[in-house]
């Protein structure tokens, strides 16, 4: 455990992406083998199976703190991390430990099936013996979520160092289904890749947002334009008779979308598309708003009922395998067009579409079509390079998002309550008014736009403005005017305002603004009307 | 008379006004932070000592530093546990190991006890006079650490920690820089150097704090005023201190490659860590930690707990289950957090 505490302590005290990638690259030259694997497995999300719950974590931890379980639970919320918690509550070990990363984990796998009191002594016993970061790790492993500032693309490149391997390979073969389990450091970095699982998904390629204009772009003809939907990033994948769906943050949501299973009945076997997931009903000219894909993301099995009122189809806008070959290095024309030919004959009830593009010859058109965007339900344009290959993860250059402003309304500060973790002491959640006559009628929260300075400066604020206290929430003086930027309003019975914004942020802080100039609930309304 | 009745007495000894603690018995306030006449104060941070006031009262260790920072004061001195009476009041003041010169300030009316400790630490740094605890039967406390995750480590594991990362910026040609409030912190990080390593490096505002302590007899190491002649080149392996608010400003560009380091008990947690320390974070703090106020408030015997500064709603709740009768203080005495008291002084 040693060497992985050092190495986590190495990448958590730094933000220089450098001084990560040698620490990493130092750290995969030197390690046993299942070692690395884990190590890889643990900073990409991957974790042994929970062998302790974390309701016997906390009751343990309190115990051998000497503390009431309240007492913990509350400090929970300001740290922010349970596994942190834990660790800093509990006396000073008493002495160390050698063991390495991998034999920890096997030990934590060993106590998997024994009982309560065989477990407690386990972990009892771990404590006792790791401190400081060691300890929080161990709690960690248990916990899951290890996460440092570590991409899967500094990894990517640790490794392409340590290992002298191309990083684009390595990024693919670090996708999908595989689990230190049942592979080996071997078998996922260095064989020859035959036998990789049929799930395997392709890394994505991420746009970057355009700033200014698409004049920017120069000449129109080497660029293709498509509306940046509102909906979910999906990767469908065909191989073996089967069909995978993979989201944007690598997790397989196949079981969510059973419909798409009838892909295999119109695309050959071997194929990869990338698209977007929009519920879509039959006959209409626009996909239904990103609120009814919301109940379709949150379950994992869909009941029929879902189905029939929010049917989902998978928009295609690029092909990444084509008869199981990989076709990423192709020109992105040439890949549309492959796909354009795939999708030709597909008849209306298939599940997957041919996402349009958009025909242009000036910059302007392209305002216009954007201009139009809300109308059709998108949230924007996508603007790509015709000789574009597909990259993996988010490059500058080849692929533009050019997202529509959003919509905002000038609302009042009411409530107010501190952040965790990283903003443990500041106020950063907030709850915003409009008004309504003399009233003043919450409508949403917002945790996230201001500068740490602004956070600073609006915490000593509500310290002196506190009226009233709710447990960690306060009231506060109704005086402060914040810009909130919305990407979508939807009537909802749920709110006491009668509506839920879609991405609520503080765009600025109207220190200029009299509370009352703040909008109005009648303001509101009518921003429901126009855009719900 | 019995003691019950005094505990219980209609007319308390302290009382919590929007001016400050006030004593009626003796007409006066401890560390107000709106004007007043006579003012009593626990140590020279600028949310403790605020200008304005007709009279001061504070350590003869206290008052240079004071009058530095107020300057021209009506302010006299009076030695630990020294005991005066000021109407109906008798006042003295004993040490909170806070900062050189801090105090704890007893107040008696009547033989009713009630100690405001202001801020306080446990831990001796070497430079300030040791907290002492003060028998009492009405406690007021801060808790600006007052959650069972703080846990200090001795002041020499610490001190290693620190040199250990010094040595290394040096060893790689880099200049380590330290953010340090210039009251305190800085002369206890000073202090814990190894001079051996390199220079040690301040910014004018603690220069000058350096220089109030040393002409009041504090020994502190040697140290160089960071003027626009001393750089990388002309010290290497050097340590910087400075104020937090000079890290990563113009000033700092003449030092060369740096990595920089911020001390504070606020960095026992990784996020606020990650947020604030800069390359790396050294918990040390002024304040006591959790074992150190509950260790504190046994001492002093007392049964009424006032509870000041911090986390304050979790602490008392824990108190009072504990046996105490404890209270909140009301909000507007609420103190300062690491992020507000960027640029008051306190030091966290």
């Amino acid at each position: 455990m040693k060497a992985f505490a050092a190495l986590f302590t190495a990448i958590d005290q730094s933000t220089k992406t450098t001084i990560k990638v040698n620490a990493l690259a130092e750290y995969f030259k030197a390690a046993d083998d299942i070692d690395k694997l884990w190590t890889i497995a643990l900073f990409s999300g991957r974790r042994p199976k929970r062998a302790v719950t974390t309701t016997r974590l906390r009751e343990w931890g309190a115990e051998v703190a000497g503390i009431p379980l309240w007492l913990f639970e509350d400090c929970y919320p300001i740290v922010g991390d349970l596994a942190e918690t834990i660790a800093l509550v509990l006396p000073p070990n008493q002495t160390t430990d050698n063991r390495p990363l991998s034999q920890w984990i096997n030990d934590l796998r060993a106590v998997y099936k024994a009982d309560e009191t065989a477990k407690k002594v386990f972990v009892l016993d771990a404590w006792a013996r790791l401190g400081g970061t060691e300890r929080f790790i161990f709690n960690k492993l248990i916990t899951g979520g290890m996460r440092v500032g570590v991409s899967q693309k500094l990894m990517t490149r640790a490794l392409a160092r340590a290992t002298d391997r191309d990083e684009a390979e390595l990024a693919h073969r670090l996708m999908g289904n595989w689990h230190p389990d049942d592979t080996t450091w071997h078998a996922l970095i260095e064989a020859q890749d035959a036998s990789a699982d049929a799930s395997r998904p392709y890394p994505f390629y991420l746009a970057y947002a355009l700033e200014g204009g698409p004049e920017a772009l120069e000449v129109p003809a080497d660029w293709r334009a498509e509306w940046k939907w509102d909906g979910i990033r999906g990767q469908l994948i065909l191989r073996g008779g089967e069909y995978f769906v993979w989201s944007r943050g690598e997790e397989l949501m196949t079981d969510r979308f059973p419909e798409l299973a009838r892909a295999v009945d119109y695309l050959p076997d071997g194929t990869v598309l990338d698209g977007e997931l929009l519920v879509w009903h039959p006959g209409t000219a626009h996909p239904a708003s990103f609120n009814t894909l919301q109940p379709r993301i949150g379950r994992k099995t869909v009941p029929k009922k879902l189905l029939k009122e929010a049917p989902v189809v998978l928009h295609a806008y690029d092909l990444l395998e084509w008869q199981g070959e990989d076709v990423r290095h192709l020109p992105f024309r040439e890949r549309r067009a492959q796909l354009e030919t795939a999708c030709a004959a597909m008849p209306e009830e298939a599940p997957v579409k041919l996402s349009p593009q958009l025909k242009f010859s000036t910059p302007a058109d392209l305002h216009a079509y954007r201009d139009g965007a809300r109308d059709a339900q998108a949230e924007g344009l996508m603007l790509k390079r015709a000789d574009s290959p597909y990259l993996a993860g988010r490059k500058k250059g080849d692929w533009w998002k050019w997202k529509l402003a959003p919509l905002t309304i000038d609302a009042v500060m009411i409530y107010a309550q501190s952040g965790s973790g990283r903003r443990a002491n500041l106020f950063t959640d907030f709850t915003f008014a409009v008004r309504d006559g003399e009233a003043l009628v919450p409508f949403t929260k917002a945790y996230s736009g201001l500068t740490d300075k602004e956070f600073r400066e609006i915490t000593a604020w509500v310290r002196k403005n506190t009226l009233q206290r709710f447990g960690p929430v306060r009231q506060v003086t109704p005086h402060h005017v914040f810009e909130i930027a919305f990407e979508g309003i939807q009537a909802s019975p749920r709110h006491k305002s009668g509506v839920a914004l879609r991405f609520p942020r503080m765009l600025r802080w109207r220190q200029d603004k009299p509370l009352a100039e703040a909008n109005t609930l009648d303001d509101l309304n009518e921003m429901l009307r126009l855009y719900g | 008379m019995t003691a019950r009745f005094i505990y219980m007495s209609s007319n308390p000894v302290l009382t919590f006004t929007p001016e400050g603690i006030y004593c009626p018995a003796g007409d006066f306030y401890i560390d107000p932070w709106r004007r007043v006449d006579r003012a009593m104060i626990t140590h020279g941070h600028s949310d403790h000592a605020r200008w304005g006031m007709g009279r001061y009262l504070a350590t003869h260790e206290a008052l240079p530093v004071m009058r530095h920072r107020l300057g021209d004061i009506e302010a006299e001195g009076i030695a630990y546990g020294e005991r005066r009476v000021i109407g109906g009041a008798i006042v003295s003041f004993h040490p909170a190991g806070h900062v050189p010169g801090s105090a704890q300030i007893r107040v008696e009316v009547g033989g009713e006890v009630w100690v405001a400790s202001g801020d306080y630490k446990i831990i001796d740094d070497g430079l300030s006079t040791p907290f002492e605890p003060v028998r009492c039967h009405h406690f007021i406390t801060e808790s600006t650490f007052g959650l069972p995750v703080f846990h200090w480590e001795p002041q020499q594991t610490v001190a290693a920690y620190l040199n250990d990362w010094w040595r290394g910026c040096a060893d790689a040609g880099k200049t380590a820089m330290l953010g340090a409030y210039s009251l305190g912190k800085a002369q206890r990080l000073i202090s814990m150097l190894d001079p051996e390593i390199g220079p040690v490096l301040c910014h004018a505002a603690v220069e000058n704090t350096n220089a109030v302590m040393r002409a009041q007899g504090i020994t502190l190491p040697e140290t160089i005023l960071a003027n626009k002649d001393v750089t990388a080149k002309t010290h290497p392996r050097a340590m910087v201190i400075a104020p937090p608010s000079a890290l990563g400003s113009a000033w700092s560009k003449r030092f060369g490659p740096l990595e920089s380091g911020f001390a504070s008990g606020w960095m026992a947690m990784r996020g606020v860590r990650r947020r604030r320390a800069g390359d790396r974070g050294f918990i040390i703090s002024d304040h006591a930690d959790w074992d150190g106020l509950l260790w504190a408030i046994k001492q002093t015997e007392a049964e009424n707990i006032y509870v000041t500064h911090g986390y304050t709603d979790i602490f008392t709740r824990y108190l009072n289950e504990q046996g105490w009768n404890a209270q909140v203080v009301p909000t507007q005495f609420e103190g300062e957090s690491l992020d507000a008291s960027d640029d008051s002084g306190e030091a966290a």
